[in-house]
């Protein structure tokens, strides 16, 4: 994993109130949550908290990605949460899932933590109220008695007074950042990830990647022998009967044979026109010859849509990515047009940071999810293999933006000499 | 008729060889990769080159790319190119010098012997012969609205054969009907595609392929 380089910016100080503040009621939040978590542990003993469970588990779950995400804001320090995914059925497996998972447990951790965290920031707020009160009390002219001790009737006890007053004021100030420093430290801390929960996240979500990849694979190659054994091959098989027929019979009916040879002449052609799709769909002769770049204005050109491309390469992908990369846009913009009733189109390829990112836009009327079926978590899917990610951006009513980034390295060989197209 | 044949797999350019001299062409030269596609283009200056798309030594466009630059060297260097697949970006590519003389077809065209020498003659004479697959995408990607829907399911065939490269009479004879018709469908066509008549065929070809491709309007 690539840890980027982060810039300690300093937040200006009304901003870092800001998240302070955030932090806080998420603090107070969770806070809350503790008695329903005590509950539900009570109520798991005769399993009817088993729901509770789940609810106060993802609830839970929910309050600490806040934290980590405005930790994260506050800090420059990326706080990646790692929790064993919740399967989507089954009220047992998903509450034994949640209770088992290590990543629970430290969050139960920071949960029970949050008074400490509270007492830690609570204290220059706290001097800074006192300091308030005591200067408030040396400069009223008929004062209370100060903490109900003594009242300060004197000008020296009002003098000593105000220093102290200053004094706690100062101290006050000395330590919000130290205090503020702790308190991101300590939470820091609790919500960071382990390195072995990081690593078994990872190995789940390779072996998940990799079952789908073969099972992708799979289909793939039964198509393509399904495709060439009911097409190329059955047409190829007419062919040789159509020649062997005009070799028997070609001295004593040359009119007969003549058709036959038209007959096989055009069975050739039709056993190429499918070659032809066929291996378009496996890996378009473009895309070899030109790359991602030449390949997606040839798809542009022929698309129903208007589609406008832009592509900001420095060299090639790898293979596999370019392919991948390449049949993720073509179905992109044949969802925008069939699905999406889109008139217009864009698609933008980029590459920084190491990642290649292609953006399609459409006009359409947008709502496109991913459901298990669809054919965007199929996509999904296909460029997980990659370790590659999908946004869609897609409100009713459109526009729909989609958004893949896929890890990758661009070799140094430059696309193309000529590429003069709209 | 001088020709030069680049095409690597060696059953195929024996093939061709052999159908171009059994119609009174002289094969000047026949290579196999894309540098010495662009030698013997310069050197030989044929009255026409057929060539492949993909060459070695890369085994990408190198056929396509040799052609284009030949081209600019020797501008209207007649040259027919073939290729397992056709794309509209390489017909667009070939087309934008402007220069008749250009042809883009699939290889199956070879099938129908009559037809494929026809083209390899336009394309000799400085005219134009485009695949119907490629003039089928043309008319389907500009089809959604626009002064092509104005046209008549007749003039639209008319258009489409003329795309490809043929002249009045051929037209005439594809589509079963007279010289004058065809002259009447064109005229009409034009009309309505607000292009400038010419009496030239070929500059009239490349006219409506610079529309079809959207060159001439800016898009």
């Amino acid at each position: 994993m690539t840890t980027t380089p982060h810039h300690r910016t300093r937040h200006p100080p009304h901003t870092t109130l800001a998240y302070l503040i955030l932090l806080l009621s998420q603090h107070i939040a969770a806070f809350l949550l503790l008695p329903l978590v005590i509950a539900s542990a009570l109520l798991t003993l005769i399993w009817i908290g088993l729901p509770f469970v789940i609810l106060t588990g993802t609830l839970l779950r929910t309050l600490a990605n806040s934290q980590r995400h405005t930790l994260t804001h506050l800090t420059h320090q990326p706080l990646t949460p790692s929790y064993r995914p919740i399967p989507h059925h089954g009220i047992n497996r998903r509450a034994s899932t949640l209770i088992t998972d290590p990543a629970t447990w430290k969050d139960l951790l920071w949960l029970i933590s949050a008074p400490l965290s509270l007492l830690i920031l609570a204290i220059p707020p706290t001097l800074a109220t006192h300091a308030l009160y005591q200067a408030t009390t040396a400069l009223t002219p008929n004062p209370e008695p100060i903490y109900d001790l003594t009242t300060p009737h004197t000008l020296t006890a009002r003098l000593l007074l105000i220093t102290l007053a200053a004094a706690l004021l100062y101290l006050a100030h000395l330590l919000t950042r130290p205090t503020l420093t702790l308190y991101t430290r300590l939470n820091h801390l609790l919500l960071t990830s382990t390195a072995k929960a990081r690593l078994t996240a990872r190995v789940q979500h390779l072996a998940t990647s990799r079952a789908n990849t073969i099972d992708t694979q799979a289909a793939e190659i039964r198509r393509i022998e399904r495709d060439l054994h009911d097409g190329a091959q059955a047409r190829l098989v007419a062919l040789g009967m159509h020649l062997g027929m005009a070799e028997q019979i070609v001295t004593q009916d040359p009119h007969t044979a003549r058709t036959m040879l038209t007959e096989a002449r055009e069975t050739t052609r039709h056993a190429l026109t499918e070659l032809r799709d066929l291996v378009r769909g496996i890996h378009p002769p473009v895309l070899v010859e030109r790359g991602l770049h030449g390949a997606v204005h040839a798809l542009a050109l022929t698309h129903q849509l208007p589609v406008t491309v832009t592509v900001h390469l420095d060299g090639r992908p790898a293979d596999p990515v370019e392919s991948a990369a390449y049949f993720a846009t073509a179905e992109l913009l044949t969802n925008a047009a069939k699905h999406a009733h889109a008139t217009h189109a864009r698609v933008h390829i980029n590459h920084g940071n190491n990642r290649l990112v292609i953006t399609v836009t459409d006009n359409g009327h947008g709502g496109a999810t991913t459901t298990p079926a669809s054919g965007l978590a199929g996509i999904e899917r296909r460029i997980d293999a990659f370790d590659g990610t999908m946004n869609i951006t897609s409100p009713p009513g459109g526009p729909t933006i989609i958004t893949l980034e896929i890890p990758c390295a661009l070799s140094s060989q430059k696309t193309l000499p000529s590429s003069g197209t709209a | 008729m001088r020709v030069v044949i680049a095409e690597d797999l060696a059953l195929l350019r024996d093939g061709l060889i052999r159908l171009l001299q059994a119609h009174d062409c002289t094969v000047v030269a026949a290579v196999d990769n894309g540098p010495e596609l662009h030698a013997a283009l310069t050197h030989h200056r044929p009255d026409v080159a057929v060539v492949d798309v993909r060459l070695p030594p890369t085994f990408t466009d190198e056929g396509l790319q040799a052609a284009i630059d030949a081209r600019t060297q020797v501008p209207g260097l007649p040259i027919l190119v073939l290729s397992q697949h056709v794309e509209q970006l390489y017909a667009r590519e070939l087309l934008s010098d402007d220069h008749g003389g250009v042809g883009y077809l699939l290889k199956d065209r070879v099938f129908d012997i009559g037809q494929f020498i026809e083209s390899i003659r336009r394309v000799a004479e400085g005219g134009t012969a485009m695949d119907p697959a490629v003039i089928s995408q043309l008319l389907a990607s500009q089809d959604q609205s626009g002064p092509l829907a104005d046209l008549t399911p007749r003039e639209r065939e008319v258009l489409g054969e003329m795309a490809e490269g043929r002249s009045n009479p051929a037209i005439a004879q594809r589509l079963y009907i007279t010289d004058k018709a065809v002259s009447k469908h064109i005229n009409n066509i034009f009309t309505k595609l607000d292009l400038a008549p010419s009496t030239d065929d070929s500059r009239r070809v490349l006219a409506v392929l610079a529309y079809l491709n959207g060159t001439d309007t800016p898009t």
